[in-house]
């Protein structure tokens, strides 16, 4: 934790090199997302400027399923911002990397943590990756393949369902992915009740609340049950807090 | 094309939104000097938000996909091979549900 941050080319390599794998699932993916935005009526250069500016796939599909005539406007821009209100944990999580940057250096990488860049960045550095360039790598291997794909699919349009997808079990790629990383991040026994937590309380969200609050309410309950657990069994006042040598503006 | 306008000012609007979360948790976390506990619930997010995402994926859409994210499990930890692992746990899925 206490190693300096770095923002180098190597480290952008490094990102991208990882993402390429994921890239080709994502670029499959815009494709079908492409096809859906001109099912609804979406142009062209609308289909291209959602995957380029907000590039974010979950909150993209949701707004796709909301798109409407007359446009219901604050219904999804709201319901993007819930959606994608796990980033403030993601970012919060990448903390260390990020505060060792400047100002314009970190907050224009930030655009490029999604789904995918989050948690292969995650895993470099719980790995002792200190290059926060990684992230970038990572985001712009991945942009053009989903901002490429979303306009092939707009161009291809109708004749192909999402449901082609799931005959495949293509759908599966990123359960499948992000499974194959948790079993990355395990670091034992302190884990199992936290992961627990997680489990039970995405369930019962996921059946009861509508969108994407289960990954939310989750990802916030299991890691504030751990927190609360490590620093229970700790001996009181033995726990300095700690200062981290990047932290200076 | 009045239409395509509000398209994108809508579109605009959810790229704001989405960059806000992104930024948020950038900038609350650069004011708020971490308390021990603080750091160890910032260790715990990542694990915690995975799973919660991949249960609901593995565990509330069928055995199949229970069972194929169980493999692709046993397979990440034996490999330790994440494209390995993404390609024998869909063609797991793949097999699975055809026969589950």
């Amino acid at each position: 934790m206490n190693q300096r941050v770095t923002y180098t080319l190597s480290g952008a390599l490094a990102g991208a090199r990882q993402t390429v794998p994921l890239a080709i699932s994502a670029f499959a993916v815009a494709v079908v997302f492409g096809i859906l935005a001109r099912q609804v009526g979406l142009s062209l250069l609308a289909s291209g400027l959602m995957s380029a500016l907000v590039f974010a796939g979950a909150s993209q599909f949701i707004a796709i399923g909301l798109w409407a005539t007359p446009l219901p406007v604050f219904i999804i821009i709201s319901t993007t911002l819930i959606v994608n209100l796990r980033h403030l944990l993601m970012g919060a999580a990448l903390r260390s990397w990020f505060s060792g940057l400047s100002a314009p250096k970190a907050y224009s990488t930030i655009f490029f943590m999604t789904d995918e860049s989050w948690p292969l960045a995650i895993r470099d550095f719980m790995a002792g990756g200190r290059d926060a360039a990684f992230m970038l790598g990572s985001g712009l291997t991945l942009f053009p393949c989903w901002v490429g794909g979303t306009v092939v699919g707009r161009f291809i349009g109708t004749g192909i369902q999402s449901k082609d997808l799931a005959t495949w079990a293509l759908d599966f790629i990123f359960t499948a992915l992000f499974t194959a990383l948790l079993v990355s991040m395990w670091r034992g026994k302190s884990d199992i009740l936290p992961w627990a937590t997680a489990v039970v309380v995405a369930l019962a969200a996921s059946r009861w609340l509508p969108g994407t609050w289960y990954i939310l309410l989750g990802g916030i309950a299991g890691s504030l049950v751990g927190a609360l657990r490590d620093t229970r069994s700790a001996e009181p006042g033995s726990q300095e807090p700690q200062q981290e040598p990047q932290y200076v503006e | 094309m009045s239409n395509d306008v509000l398209a994108i000012a809508t579109i605009l609007g959810m790229a704001l939104a989405t960059y806000a979360t992104q930024a948020g948790g950038l900038w609350l976390m650069g004011r708020v000097t971490p308390s021990p506990r603080i750091e160890s619930w910032l260790r715990h997010i990542p694990g915690a938000v995975l799973m919660s995402i991949v249960a609901p994926a593995a565990l509330a859409s069928g055995p199949a996909d229970a069972a194929a994210a169980l493999f692709t499990a046993v397979v990440a930890a034996r490999t330790r091979n994440l494209l390995l692992s993404i390609m024998l746990g869909v063609a797991a899925a793949w097999a699975l549900r055809r026969v589950m």
